[in-house]
C-alpha cells in the first residue's frame, strides 16, 4: 500500500471496540467446560460468521479472551461460544448468568476452507476442546450432506468426561458422520475405544486423493495427526490445522499471537499445513 | 531576503540558525505541540520543547554497547546529538493510552471510545532511521483493512522536521539497513546543520507554509554541496555492518542451532531493547474497574517479547525460556518481518545496543551466527 493511500484513509473505526452482548443460554459440557450462547443487544451490531473463526468476548474489568465460535454458521444470529476456565477471563465468564450482558466483538480469523472441502471426504481430527472450532463445520455439513463425499470424525480426550458435545454424536452419525470416539483412559463406563487420537487412524481407511484433513487440537496431538496423515500419503495442502495463541487484540496489533512469519489471529487460526510446516513442529518457537 | 514568499516543493533553503526559532513559533502558532530532543536527567530525551535553547546545543551522546554517556563539548551544534533511549512512537503509539470506557446502568453495559485528546505533534529532529521506523509502523496500524483510530489521528496530523546526521554514533548502523544517514522521503522539512546556518529541505506543503515569514535564501550550488559532504561524512564514520541480503534464510537455516543457548546465560530478559527499538509495536490491555464495579477503563499499554505472560496461554507458555525470547526478537527483526510486511523491521539506529544493560550487539551476534555456518 502506498505511503499516500496509508495516511489518508476514510472513516477509520474503532476495530477494538466490543459490542453489547446478552447470554441467551449456558449449557455445561463438562467440569469447567460450558458453551455460552450470545446474541448482540444492538440489532445493528455485525452479523454472519464462516465455520473456524472467533469472537473476542470482553469482561469489563477482567479483560478479553479469544474464543471460537462453535455454533451453526447457517444461524448466525446467535453465537454458541464453548469456555473452559482456565485464567481470569474465563472464569469470569463462567459466572455470567443467563441475561447477563457482556462485550463482543468480531468475528475473526481465516476459517475452514469449506469450500474446497465440497464433493471430497473430509477427516475432522479433534482432542478436548479443540472440537469446539470444528462443530460448526459438522452443523454446516449436515445441512448440505450430499454436497460432500464420506465425512470421518476422529475425536478424543483424556477421560469420558472431557468429551464434548456427547449428547449430539447420535444425531451427527445419524446425518451421515462416521464417527470415531476414543478416550486415553477409560473408566468402567466407557464402552468405547481406548487410545490417543492417532491411532484412530488405523481404524478407517481412506482415500488419500480426495480427502481433506481439519484438526484442531493439543498442538502435540495435531504434530502426530499430521505425521499419520501423511504417512497416509495425504498431501500436505490437504491438511488444514487450528491453532491458538495468547492474544489481545485479534487485529494484528499487539504482536502475541506471533509464531514465526504468521499472525494467528489475522493469517489463521486455520493454516494450510504446508504453509506453517516449517515452524509447526520447532519447540518454543 | 526573501521573507514573504514560502519556498517552493524540493527546493533546498538557507536558514542563519537563530531562525530556527522562527520556524518554531510559526509551528505553535499552528497549534503544533513541538516535541524534539532535549537535555533531561543526565540524557537526551524526547519531550515538549519551546525554543531552539532546549534542544541539546553543546552536548554530545558517546555510545557504545551498553553505555550512553552525555558529554558538554565546545560546539554550538544544535543536532550534533545522536539518538537518545527515547524514539517518536512514544508519540504515535504511547506507552500507555486509555482505549475505551465501559459503563454499567441498570445491568446494561455500555462501551464508549475514548476521544484521544492529544494536540497535533510537530517532531522536530526525526533522523533518517527514524523516519524508516514511522513508516514501518504505519505498515502495522495502517497497512491492513483495519486501521488503529489512535495511531491514525496522531500520525495524520504530525509535522515531521528531519534532521540529517552530522555525526554517527559507533552503534549506528543504518548504512547497511539501507535507511540512512541521508534523509530521502516523508518529511515536511528536512535539515542539514552546517557550521554556520541550517539548509533545509522542503518536502511539503505544509512545510513550505511553515517556512513562510522565516529570513530564508535559496541554497546555491556551494551550499548543495557543502550538504551532501556532511551527510557523505557521516556514512564514512559508520563501523558498524550488517549483510542484509539472505538474512531471512541465514537466520532460518540456524533456527536449531546451539549458539542460541548462550542467550540464556547473557540476555537477562530485561525487554530494555523492546522499548527503545523504534519499530517494536507489541502491547498488551490492562483492564481497571472502579470500586463500584460500575465503571472500567480499557487501557492499551506496550509490551514486550521479553516478558513471560506474552505468550502466556492455559496449557503453558509457548517461549518459557530466555533463549527462545531472544530469538523471537531477534528473527522477528531480522527475518520474519519480511514474510508479514515485505522488508525487515531493523532501521539501524543502535538503540538496542547501546541500552541493553549488558551490551549485547545485534550486528555482532549476527555475523558471529553467520559465521558458525548452518545448523
Amino acid at each position: 500500500m502506498s505511503q499516500a493511500a496509508i495516511l489518508n484513509p476514510s472513516g477509520v473505526t474503532d476495530p477494538m471496540l466490543p459490542y453489547p452482548a446478552v447470554v441467551r443460554a449456558i449449557k455445561v459440557e463438562s467440569y469447567g467446560i460450558s458453551t455460552f450462547s450470545m446474541e448482540y443487544v444492538d440489532p445493528s451490531a455485525p452479523i454472519g460468521f464462516a465455520a473456524g473463526q472467533f469472537n473476542m468476548i470482553c469482561l469489563p474489568g477482567f479483560g478479553e479472551v479469544a474464543i471460537s465460535i462453535s455454533s451453526d454458521p447457517n444461524l448466525p444470529k446467535i453465537m454458541q461460544h464453548t469456555v473452559r476456565y482456565a485464567g481470569s477471563v474465563t472464569r469470569a465468564i463462567g459466572r455470567l448468568k443467563v441475561g447477563d450482558v457482556c462485550g463482543l466483538r468480531g468475528p475473526y480469523g481465516n476459517p475452514w476452507p469449506m469450500q474446497l472441502a465440497e464433493g471430497k471426504d473430509l477427516m475432522i481430527v479433534s482432542g478436548g476442546i479443540g472440537l469446539a472450532p470444528l462443530r460448526p463445520v459438522i452443523l454446516d455439513i449436515l445441512h448440505r450432506r450430499s454436497s460432500f463425499g464420506r465425512i470421518l470424525m476422529l475425536y478424543g480426550g483424556r477421560t469420558p468426561q472431557d468429551l464434548l458435545y456427547t449428547d449430539e454424536f447420535e444425531k451427527w452419525q445419524d446425518g451421515g458422520i462416521e464417527m470415531h470416539v476414543s478416550v486415553d483412559r477409560a473408566d468402567e463406563t466407557w464402552k468405547g475405544q481406548v487410545g490417543v487420537i492417532p491411532m484412530s487412524f488405523y481404524r478407517v481407511r481412506l482415500d488419500y486423493r480426495n480427502v481433506l484433513v481439519f484438526s484442531c487440537g493439543p498442538e502435540i496431538m495435531m504434530r502426530f495427526v499430521i505425521y499419520e496423515a501423511l504417512a497416509r500419503r495425504i498431501p500436505k495442502d490437504a491438511i488444514y490445522v487450528s491453532m491458538e495463541r495468547n492474544m489481545k487484540c485479534a487485529v494484528g496489533f499487539c504482536g502475541h499471537c506471533q509464531v514465526g512469519p504468521v499472525f494467528v489471529c489475522k493469517q489463521g487460526p486455520v493454516f494450510k499445513f504446508s504453509t506453517v510446516e516449517s515452524f509447526f513442529n520447532k519447540e518454543e518457537f | 531576503m526573501q521573507s514573504a514568499k514560502a519556498p517552493r516543493i524540493s527546493a533546498t533553503v538557507i536558514l542563519p540558525k537563530l531562525s530556527l526559532q522562527r520556524l518554531f513559533d510559526n509551528l505553535r502558532e499552528n497549534g503544533f505541540q513541538l516535541i524534539g530532543p532535549t537535555v533531561r536527567d543526565g540524557s537526551v530525551v524526547l519531550a515538549e520543547i519551546a525554543s531552539i535553547a532546549d534542544l541539546p546545543v553543546g552536548y554530545t551522546l558517546q555510545q557504545k554497547p551498553g553505555n550512553s554517556r552525555l558529554e558538554r563539548t565546545q560546539g554550538t551544534d544544535y543536532f550534533a546529538c545522536t539518538v537518545g533511549a527515547h524514539s517518536w512512537k512514544r508519540y504515535l503509539h504511547p506507552p500507555r493510552i486509555d482505549l475505551l470506557e465501559v459503563r454499567r446502568k441498570n445491568g446494561e453495559w455500555t462501551f464508549e471510545p475514548l476521544k484521544d485528546d492529544s494536540p497535533p505533534f510537530a517532531f522536530i529532529g526525526v533522523r533518517s532511521c527514524d523516519l524508516h521506523a514511522i513508516s514501518i509502523q504505519d505498515e502495522v496500524f495502517l497497512g491492513s483493512a483495519l486501521r488503529d483510530p489512535h495511531y491514525s489521528q496522531r500520525r495524520q496530523r504530525a509535522f515531521i522536521l528531519a534532521v540529517n546526521c552530522i555525526t554517527a554514533a559507533p552503534t549506528c548502523f543504518c548504512t547497511s539497513m539501507k535507511t540512512g544517514p541521508r534523509v530521502q522521503a516523508g518529511f515536511d522539512l528536512a535539515l542539514t546543520e552546517l557550521p554556520d546556518s541550517f539548509a533545509i529541505e522542503i518536502g511539503s506543503e505544509a512545510g513550505s507554509d511553515a517556512l513562510g515569514n522565516v529570513d530564508w535564501q535559496p541554497a546555491s550550488a556551494f551550499d548543495l554541496s557543502r550538504v551532501a559532504q556532511m551527510t557523505h561524512r557521516t556514512e564514512q564514520q559508520i563501523q558498524r555492518q550488517v549483510a542484509i541480503n539472505d538474512l531471512p534464510q541465514m537466520l532460518y537455516e540456524r533456527i536449531d542451532h546451539p549458539y542460541w543457548e548462550t542467550f540464556t546465560a547473557r540476555c537477562l530478559s530485561c525487554a530494555n531493547c523492546t522499548m527503545v527499538c523504534p519499530t517494536c509495536f507489541c502491547s498488551t490491555v490492562e483492564d481497571r474497574s472502579d470500586l463500584t464495579g460500575h465503571r472500567a477503563t480499557r487501557t492499551r499499554v506496550w509490551d514486550s517479547c521479553f516478558t513471560l505472560e506474552f505468550s502466556h496461554l492455559h496449557g503453558g507458555n509457548s517461549r518459557p525460556t530466555i533463549k527462545s525470547r531472544f530469538r523471537q526478537w531477534m528473527t522477528h527483526k531480522m527475518a520474519s518481518w519480511i514474510d508479514q510486511f515485505g522488508h525487515l523491521g531493523c532501521v539501524g539506529c543502535g538503540r538496542c545496543i547501546v541500552w541493553c544493560p549488558v551490551g549485547i550487539d545485534i550486528t555482532h551476534e549476527l555475523s558471529t551466527l553467520r559465521s558458525m555456518g548452518a545448523r
